[in-house]
């Protein structure tokens, strides 16, 4: 597996790549706060919001698309806002038997549920858009620098740098299980249940095992190549006109997204 | 890559912003009394150990096993970190994690990391930690089995901490997302706890001396015990509480400004009732007491088995 097998990153030239990533973090999380703030049913502000990440998915040079494709992956969690559908008190639109229960639909329940389910959509485009237009170092650098504690942006660091080398370590032992494991196609083989799960649990003793020991390999390494306590890197980070400027653009248009909302 | 989610990282949105700041409150103070306790207990040394024991975690989440009909288990990890590497490290570990898993996969939200945090990171090491350190002394046996009841335990905490959140938020109806949530859980727990039980018998076999007196996991203070015995306890008297009178604790939500409508009171669903858990919350809470009980008798035959199946090779 390569050392960018997890990275997100996708290389392109544009402004917002060469954006400060500590402007592209905060502007991010304003974005994501100011979807929570919105009240249900601000649709004029969630389509602005829509706008915003629309322009600015062009403005990378990635198309239109490019966050919208990857934005399923928070879908399944909408099982757990669906019972708002139901609970809300509002005008009944439909009902429905289920087993023993009947089920009513809300004007006021479908309200919120499709405000959850946007709010939740906007908020996970937006942080794809983040990792993509910055490289995950800067990301931990960016964090650095927003005072979040240096041994917790080590720690990050470090395992975005081994998770690729133990991921080796795991397909390994995937395949070895694997071919340990002949089945004839359609039928039960390879013992219980419970059998299965202490195999999965030898095989994570294993990994654990496997890992400390590398961590001990690694901190030698590091430490006869001068490491102290400290990570570097070689981009630095300033904030040039164009970061202030499109830190204040942001913040302007957040602001204006929030009084649309309120009307 | 695939790693299937665990129905307990929440996006973003699905969280009011006065809950999740709250999450976020709690979260960054936890953090900062483990900063502290590791940066005076740890060495420089331990930094990349545990950076990479971070990426344990995160790559040991990918070993699955089929259970049946395309579904598989597997490892979650909170109370596996706390018990290898002791409470406040464990706590750290599963922070970065979640962060990475946040920023990078998109798998919970970012201003819902606070909360992610707080359930899956820091409440699981918890409650893991403090239950198996409530049997230290004891035989390997005890161990283990205890701490596959500590696994069972921090994933169902981590799935009411959750509940409980969505409810605060106004996202979930508490008496819908209650049952669902712990019943579900109370499956993966059992996965997680036998998991959690074989990797450590592994451990203990191959390499006792990273779990013995002398290690950093053993060196935390008792207090834990306490701590986790507390959460586990409020597990046990909280969730049968819930789903059995969800109107009082609507009540209290709404004193305390959560809420503002109590949606199940005046609701549609105001008068149905789930036919079994009608009766009045007392017995309630000594069903949930049972099943707990049940539950941790399986986890301790479990446990068990697998050390008798271990001495008899």
């Amino acid at each position: 597996m390569h050392a960018d097998a997890f990275d997100r990153y996708h290389e392109k030239e544009s402004l917002i790549h060469y954006l400060d990533p500590r402007v592209k973090t905060m502007v991010t999380v304003g974005f994501i706060v100011s979807n929570a703030l919105l009240p249900d049913g601000a649709w004029l502000a969630f389509a602005l919001a829509w706008l915003f990440l629309l322009a600015v998915n062009l403005l990378s040079n990635f198309g239109a698309g490019y966050t919208f494709k990857r934005s399923f992956v928070a879908l399944p969690f909408a099982l757990a806002a669906i019972t708002v559908l139901f609970s809300m008190p509002g005008n009944p639109l439909a009902s429905f038997r289920f087993l023993m229960w009947d089920f009513t639909i809300t004007d006021m329940g479908l309200l919120r549920f499709v405000s959850i389910l946007v709010r939740s959509w906007l908020s996970v485009q937006m942080a794809i858009l983040l990792v993509a237009v910055t490289r995950f170092p800067d990301l931990i650098h960016a964090l650095e620098h927003l005072r979040v504690p240096a041994i917790l942006t080590t720690i990050i660091a470090f395992l975005y740098r081994y998770l690729f080398v133990l991921a080796d370590e795991v397909f390994r032992l995937l395949r070895a299980r694997e071919s340990r494991s002949a089945a004839v196609a359609g039928q039960w083989s390879g013992g219980s249940v419970l059998w299965r799960a202490k195999v999965a649990g030898n095989m994570a003793g294993q990994l654990f095992l496997r890992s400390y020991e590398r961590s001990d390999r690694i901190y030698n390494a590091m430490l006869s190549r001068g490491y102290s306590g400290r990570l570097y890197t070689l981009n630095p980070h300033e904030m040039k006109s164009s970061d202030y400027l499109a830190a204040a653009f942001a913040v302007a248009l957040i602001f204006v997204m929030q009084i649309i909302g309120r009307f | 890559m695939n790693f299937s989610p665990v129905p307990m990282h929440i996006p973003d949105g699905f969280l009011s912003l006065m809950v999740s700041i709250i999450c976020w409150i709690i979260t960054v103070s936890v953090l900062g009394v483990a900063i502290s306790k590791t940066n005076k207990s740890l060495g420089e040394r331990q930094v990349p150990l545990m950076g990479v024991m971070a990426a344990f975690i995160f790559a040991a989440q990918m070993i699955n096993f089929p259970v049946t009909g395309g579904t598989s288990g597997h490892l979650l990890g909170g109370a596996l970190a706390a018990i290898t590497l002791g409470p406040w490290a464990g706590m750290l570990v599963m922070t970065a994690v979640i962060a990475v898993q946040g920023l990078l996969f998109q798998d919970g939200g970012l201003l819902a990391m606070g909360a992610n945090i707080l359930n899956m990171g820091l409440l699981t090491a918890a409650v893991g930690y403090g239950l198996y350190r409530g049997a230290s002394g004891k035989n390997r046996a005890a161990q283990l089995a205890m701490a596959g009841v500590a696994a069972w335990f921090s994933v169902m905490t981590g799935a009411l901490a959750t509940s409980l959140q969505l409810w605060l938020s106004s996202t979930s109806d508490l008496r819908l997302v209650i049952p669902a949530m712990l019943g579900v859980h109370a499956l993966i727990g059992l996965f997680e706890a036998a998991i959690t039980v074989a990797a450590l018998a592994f451990i203990f076999r191959t390499r006792p001396d990273l779990l013995d007196e002398k290690s950093a996991s053993a060196q935390a203070g008792r207090g834990w015990v306490f701590v986790g015995g507390l959460i586990a306890l409020a597990v046990v008297l909280l969730s049968p509480l819930a789903s059995a009178d969800p109107d009082g604790l609507n009540r209290v939500a709404m004193d305390l400004g959560f809420i503002t409508n109590a949606q199940s009171v005046t609701g549609p669903l105001a008068g149905y009732t789930v036919p079994f858990l009608a009766s009045a919350f007392i017995g309630k809470i000594a069903a949930g007491a049972i099943g707990v009980i049940v539950v941790g008798a399986i986890i301790v035959l479990i446990g068990r088995s697998m050390q008798v199946s271990k001495s008899s090779r």
